[in-house]
């Protein structure tokens, strides 16, 4: 059982992502189950057409005890027979999500959740590693394999960074590795390119880039995956094409952070940011000379 | 109004005495019980305590073994003043004392600190590791932080250094208990198993039990069996060690090689089956020879089964001795049985001691009218009613699965009984209800020595019945007037 572990900036298309790969990998023969970390639980929508999926922490909120639950409660089947839980949490602004992903995983692991015949757990984590609940996925026996979903702009750039810093803490423990970055285009300029770069400094690769193109969207309207709303459709080609990718991939690796200066000289590079002028930091645009 | 230097104070509430008392009255009323019984989200005065009290008491059961609480200060006194009020010894532990700080960035700096202090001060064998709630909630994960601790030099490499997350906020003292014994077995075991080799010993759990008395009983028997032992978690020098005028930190436990060799035994036996339930469920899996798992040997029933266990796994037949013994408790229960037989009790406590309680009341003839139990499963539950269901006695008494001891006050008050087993936490209600309290359980604060006395084997047959009959006796004797006070009772 390969476990995975979907990092990257809040809004850039985890959930998208990894809901159409695992439709991809499932359409392949591999089992597979989705553990959504994200009080959102909006990480099984597309695989189970529903609106919302009774989380674990909805029912402990009902029962008020983890103890009375049991794993037919929380796990549903979806398309391609796809296991679907999601770990719930609070309301926004009170309680503490993090410890909702640790009594969720606690819970599916001392239930028997994790059965011999899966091929692939994927955990679709909530933005960026906030808190320890957050690592929760990425300790020791659970997921190896990180792939960070990343678009060529500036911020999600950061945040890729900032998630590869995260991994580094782990790795150093544990067996947990970056596995690569998943573009998931935004149109910007020379965006492919740019990830490459950023790949190839964080001493990892781009895995694969994921075109823009609105039948995802279309999909999602009917809370479905492109790889089962058009089979035939070139966008489901290219996530069964991320999804053999990363049934193949190999290349784990203890990813090399970069320094802030590092990462604002590869964007100057690529012409997303300009060379810092002193003169003009800190000056209103009315104020500017020229 | 007076207080008791006779000097007037201002009434610190506007309520009326006569309101006082009409309130007192009601809160004994059946209708206040319903209300009670129909509360959900306030738990008041509760039957158990948290998972990292029995996480400590365990780690006290080995030889030379530091326990240590990560997480902050005021969690760990109150595991250690709880320990040291009950048995009246000093309970000793650490703590990586988490702030603010460790809060906000996590509690590494702090156990690495924690632990190169205790390992340089307190030359511990084994320092143990628990957790209190705050590093549970901001997810420390210690299997990280002490494979740094040994990477930095902090604990030696091959220091034994078991950790078990123990929050609070989920399970009991039991299951704290449970989840520091399997890991302190899994560290010390670790690469020990040889095949062929059997260390001819019976590895003993007596899961968490406070009672010292029943330690020394379950040896005196083992003894007089002739049957190799090693005791897992063996508290009773710990915490009932000889007052001699020398200060041992670590005055007792079991030793770690014997723990470690444990996993070529001959045979296992639990007799908690509720409170080492994880434990057992991996002894099964790792341990060499056989394996088995009986209830506490309360009352005589138990106490039989508990024996021919022995036999069975030691291969040794019944010793003469401990078969004059059990002659000697059925005569006792026989004396005293006019004076139990048809009372009514409620019981709570701890699942594998409540079992027993309910057992031994039954072989006497009395019924255990209100079992009363918080954070019970529903196999318990079911257990409780087999045993109900076997007896006529266990005619009308109910069970009270995750309730508190506010809702035993109002079934004392409004469906009596002739006494409580438990622990000192219900004398308030017992005080209510007039009716008294037996101290079998845990924790004891306010009587001394009793934990002392075993509550298990034939021995503890005896002294379970003796302690209750002679109470209900002195009791008519200081309520009966002049006419029916009797030279014989």
């Amino acid at each position: 059982m390969r476990q995975i572990a979907i990092y990257g900036k809040g809004g850039i298309g985890k959930s998208t992502t990894t809901q159409n790969t695992v439709a991809g990998l499932a359409s392949l023969g591999k089992k597979v189950m989705i553990v959504g970390c994200d009080p959102k639980a909006d990480s099984t929508r597309l695989i189970l057409h529903a609106k919302a999926q009774a989380t674990v922490m909805d029912l402990v909120r009902e029962r008020g005890t983890v103890e009375d639950l049991e794993i037919a409660d929380v796990m549903k089947t979806g398309y391609g027979e796809v296991k679907c839980v999601e770990s719930g949490g609070p309301e926004p602004g009170v309680g503490c999500a993090g410890r909702g992903v640790i009594t969720a995983i606690n819970f599916l692991e001392e239930n028997g959740a994790y059965t011999p015949d899966l091929d692939f757990v994927f955990y679709d984590v909530l933005g960026d590693v906030v808190c320890g609940g957050f690592a929760m996925p990425i300790r020791e026996n659970k997921a190896e394999e990180i792939y960070i979903v990343v678009s060529g702009e500036m911020m999600a750039m950061y945040a890729a960074n900032n998630i590869a810093r995260g991994i580094l803490k782990y790795a150093a423990t544990g067996r947990v590795r970056l596995a690569g970055l998943i573009c998931n285009s935004r149109n910007t300029d020379r965006e492919a390119e740019l990830i490459e770069a950023l790949a190839k400094r964080l001493g990892t690769q781009m895995i694969h880039f994921v075109p823009r193109d609105n039948q995802v969207q279309r999909a999602e309207l009917r809370r479905m995956t492109v790889i089962e709303y058009s089979a035939q459709h070139k966008q489901a080609d290219e996530y069964r094409q991320l999804a053999r990718k990363i049934a193949d991939n190999k290349m784990l690796v203890v990813p090399k952070p970069l320094q802030m200066e590092e990462l604002e000289e590869l964007l100057m590079e690529y012409g997303i940011i300009a060379d810092e002028d002193e003169a003009v930091v800190g000056v209103a645009e009315a104020a500017c000379p020229a | 109004m007076a207080n008791n230097l006779g000097l007037t104070v201002k009434p610190i509430t506007g309520i009326s005495p006569e309101e006082e008392a009409r309130i007192a009255a009601w809160i004994d009323s059946p209708e206040y019980r319903e209300k009670n019984f129909a509360r959900q989200a306030l738990v008041v005065n509760p039957v158990h305590a948290c998972q990292p009290l029995g996480a400590e008491l365990c780690a006290h059961g080995f030889e030379g073994t530091l326990p240590f609480v990560h997480g902050s200060q005021g969690c760990a006194s109150y595991y250690r003043s709880t320990l040291n009020r009950h048995f009246r010894e000093p309970a000793a532990a650490v703590c990586s004392a988490m702030t603010e700080d460790g809060a906000v960035f996590g509690g590494q700096a702090n156990l690495h600190e924690g632990l190169e202090n205790a390992y340089a001060l307190y030359k511990p064998k084994m320092i143990s590791i628990f957790t209190s709630c705050m590093p549970e909630i901001i997810g420390d994960d210690l299997t990280a932080f002490l494979k740094n601790a040994r990477a930095k030099g902090v604990i030696p490499q091959d220091f034994p250094l078991p950790f078990a997350n123990t929050p609070s906020f989920n399970g009991t003292h039991v299951t704290g208990y449970d989840a520091m014994l399997l890991a302190i077995l899994q560290t010390l075991t670790a690469g020990k198993r040889v095949e062929d080799r059997c260390t001819g010993k019976l590895n003993f759990i007596a899961g968490f039990d406070t009672n010292t008395g029943n330690y020394r009983e379950y040896k005196r028997i083992f003894e007089a069996f002739r049957i190799p032992y090693t005791f897992l978690a063996d508290i009773s020098e710990s915490f009932d060690s000889p007052l001699d005028g020398t200060y041992r930190p670590y005055p007792g436990g079991t030793p770690l090689d014997e723990a470690a060799d444990a996993v070529n035994g001959k045979a296992t036996l639990t007799v908690g089956p509720h409170a080492t339930q994880k434990t057992f469920a991996w002894v099964k899996d790792s341990f060499a020879g056989k394996h088995a798992s009986l209830p506490m040997p309360m009352g005589v029933a138990r106490t039989d089964a508990f024996m021919l266990k022995l036999a069975e796994l030691s291969g040794h037949p019944v010793p003469e001795s401990i078969k004059a013994e059990r002659g000697r408790a059925v005569d006792a229960m026989t004396d005293a049985h006019q004076y139990m037989h048809g009372k009514k009790f409620a019981v709570y406590g701890d699942p594998d001691l409540l079992l027993g309680y309910v057992s031994l009341l039954l072989e006497m003839g009395a019924t255990p009218h209100h079992i009363l139990v918080s954070k019970g499963s529903k196999k318990l539950e079911k257990e409780l009613q087999a045993l109900l269901d076997a007896s006529p006695y266990g005619k009308g008494a109910k069970i009270y699965l995750n309730k508190d001891l506010w809702h035993l006050r109002s079934l004392l008050v409004t469906d009596r009984v002739d006494g409580v087993l438990g622990d000192t936490h219900g004398k308030f209600a017992a005080r209510d209800a007039r009716v008294p309290l037996f101290r079998f359980g845990f924790p004891i604060f306010d009587r001394v020595n009793r934990h002392r006395f075993p509550i298990v084997g034939y021995a503890g047959v005896v002294h379970m019945v003796t302690e209750i009959c002679n109470k209900l006796i002195e009791l008519r004797d200081d309520t009966d007037d002049d006419r029916h006070f009797e030279m014989m009772r």
